[in-house]
């Protein structure tokens, strides 16, 4: 099929995709490191001129860079355990045939649905309230004293958020990889003597390892960039401020687009950081 | 040791009763092969052997023990899976050894037993490639050498040979048929082909729609079937069936003849037919022969090589001891 003719054609056609995509990517990206150059303050003097690398020097120094990259290391790494260990488990459940499957697996599934902003809003008021939360209504009802989860547990709240909003994913992949596992591997590892923990460990995880990668690769991206629940949850207080939400405030609360394009390019080599090491460790499943 | 015996054994899957209740005793050291057409339960039967599938009533037994309730893996029998059910991500060297591992047997021991039957099944070259690097037929050796590694009481096979090639599937009959003779363990196998019926068994089970039709030695499958079932079945190409007139004269229901009890013969014969399609083998020559007025086409079997072509109107002559004669239950009439 790879003839001249048909290649040129395939180019010609993919040409406005391609097109849509390096706009779509370069022209923000091009900005931001404009921006980053300059000392740019909207309401206290607008375009104030070139700075060179003041903005990024400013920004690693700053006493918030680093805990704002660890909170965000915290948070990526805390809710890919927490859905990966869970999406297994619950896979392996939602595999069993079961009464009532259908509807199950589209509960499973429900939280995916639902917005970052709604969803932490749910678990802010109704679940985590210290005062009407339903956990705090479960604390006492066990004569302990509520626990102000937002302040005094802020990152694991953060992280039990946000695992509750990508569990479903990660179940609805790793469900689809456990349904083409061969049942006759299984039944003949059971002929071979291995009980269910040992069956779990040599064929259904090695099964698995392919779709956790993927889990871990897509969620990574994402999970990088997520806002909406720190927004909504604890304005970044409580040591939840993360590499993105560093640079919304520096941007919008200070007034300093400068500072924040350089802090956005930060985060750009962060991710990519992240995915060269991902792909470094996991990335050998994919091949 | 190895006998297994079937006592009343019934299963059902829902409502369906896919295993009618069933009897059957199966020798120390015999090769047993179960053949029927697709759906018919062999499978069925053979996972209620092996332990993955439970007996909705009826008792088994393994070498004079209850072994109804036993789990799959104590019940000291191994299975080779249509599909080889390799592990795709162990190398074969670990798929032979998986078992061993979980046996927990000493590291010494396992590098024997895995090193004796990787010789055997020509595998020692291939020891830490993974499935996904072999051919088909290397595959079905890696499944055999897990197997056999596990010295097991009896060795139960399904349709293993059925995803090979023709030419493949003749060699590895063969090796399988050594094997037994070197190993000289119970194997139970699983086909719909008859010919790998006819050729490995010691004792064949015909099975329809999970009923033993008939169970013997190929060679009294093929003298005596006992109904019409069987013969149909068993013998290639299949014996030619008819009732009417022709089959009164010999006091049945209905008779049959195989194709290779049928001569040929230009001038003159007790049935005279027009040659449809003549197969020559070299070996020999099949020839289907139409407009005999005993069946759409009769198929006739010539050892060696004749001169026969589209159109040719020919003469049989059946050979009158060799006629099977059924009644109108479709039984053998003795
Ligand atoms: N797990 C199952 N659930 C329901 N029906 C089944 C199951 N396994 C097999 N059957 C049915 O039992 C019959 C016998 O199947 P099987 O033993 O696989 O036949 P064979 O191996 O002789 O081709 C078939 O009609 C099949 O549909
Ligand atoms: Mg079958």
């Amino acid at each position: 099929m790879a003839t001249q003719h048909s290649r040129s054609a395939a180019r010609l056609m993919m040409a406005p995709a391609v097109i849509l995509l390096l706009g779509w990517m370069l022209v923000p990206l091009t900005m931001t490191l404009f921006f980053s150059f300059k000392k740019y303050l909207p309401l206290r003097g607008g375009d104030l001129g070139w700075v060179g690398f003041d903005n990024y020097i400013r920004f690693v120094t700053s006493s918030a860079f680093w805990p704002s990259v660890l909170a965000t290391l915290i948070i990526v790494g805390g809710v890919l355990l927490i859905t990966v260990c869970f999406g297994v488990l619950l896979a392996i459940l939602l595999d069993q045939p079961m009464w009532g499957q259908g509807i199950v697996r589209i509960l499973v599934i429900a939280p995916f649905f639902v917005m970052p902003t709604v969803t932490a809003l749910v678990w802010k008021n109704m679940f985590m309230d210290p005062v009407n939360g339903l956990l705090a209504h479960l604390w006492k009802a066990f004569g302990l004293t509520p626990v102000e989860w937002l302040s005094q547990a802020s990152l694991v709240s953060i992280v039990i958020i946000v695992s509750w909003q990508w569990l479903p994913f990660a179940t609805l992949i790793l469900l689809t990889a456990i349904q083409s596992l061969d049942s006759e591997q299984m039944e003949a590892a059971e002929m071979d003597g291995a009980p269910p923990l040992a069956r779990f460990g040599f064929i259904t995880l090695p099964h698995l390892s392919r779709a956790i990668t993927i889990v871990v690769l897509i969620q990574t991206i994402f999970l990088l960039s997520i806002f909406a629940e720190i927004f909504v949850t604890t304005q970044g207080s409580f040591g939840t401020r993360t590499l993105t939400y560093l640079i919304y405030q520096r941007v919008l609360e200070s007034q300093n687009v400068g500072l924040g394009s350089a802090g956005g390019i930060y985060a750009v080599i962060l991710a990519n950081i992240i995915a060269l090491f991902l792909m470094r460790i996991v990335g050998k499943n994919l091949d | 040791m190895g006998q297994i015996t079937l006592e009343k054994v019934t299963k059902k899957f829902g409502d369906v009763e896919v295993i009618p209740p069933l009897d059957l005793t199966i020798e120390d050291g015999e090769f047993t092969v179960f053949v029927g057409p697709s759906g018919c339960g062999k499978s069925t039967l053979l996972r209620l052997i092996a332990g993955l599938e439970d007996v909705t009533s009826g008792k088994m037994m393994i070498d004079g023990q209850d072994a109804t309730d036993v789990a799959p893996a104590k019940r000291g029998l191994a299975m080779v899976f249509q599909s080889y059910a390799l592990y795709p991500h162990m190398t074969v060297r670990k798929n032979i050894a998986f078992p061993l591992r979980m046996a927990r047997i000493d590291q010494a021991e396992q590098k024997r037993r895995i090193d004796q039957a990787a010789a055997a099944l020509n595998l020692t070259d291939y020891l830490d490639r993974r499935p996904g690097q072999l051919s088909g037929g290397q595959r079905q050796r890696v499944a055999i050498g897990r197997a056999i590694v596990r010295e097991p009481s009896a060795f139960l096979f399904d349709e293993p040979l059925s995803n090979l090639d023709a030419a493949l599937r003749v060699g590895m009959r063969l090796e399988i048929s050594e094997m037994h003779k070197r190993l000289a363990t119970t194997m139970v196998y699983v086909t719909h082909d008859q010919v790998e019926a006819m050729t490995m068994a010691d004792k064949i089970v015909v099975l329809r729609a999970g009923y033993i039709e008939q169970v013997g030695s190929p060679l009294e499958l093929y003298h005596t079937p006992r109904n019409l079932f069987v013969a149909g079945f068993i013998g290639s190409p299949k014996m030619n069936i008819f009732s009417g007139p022709e089959a009164q004269k010999h006091s049945a229901e209905t008779v049959g003849i195989r194709p290779e009890h049928i001569d040929v013969s230009r001038t003159e014969g007790t049935w005279t037919g027009r040659v449809g399609v003549a197969e020559h083998l070299g070996s020999d020559t099949f020839i289907h022969v139409h407009d005999t007025g005993l069946t759409d086409m009769m198929t006739v079997r010539i050892s060696g090589d004749i001169e026969v072509s589209h159109g040719d109107i020919i003469h049989l002559n059946p050979r009158q001891d060799q006629f099977h004669r059924f009644d109108a239950q479709g039984l053998r009439i003795a």
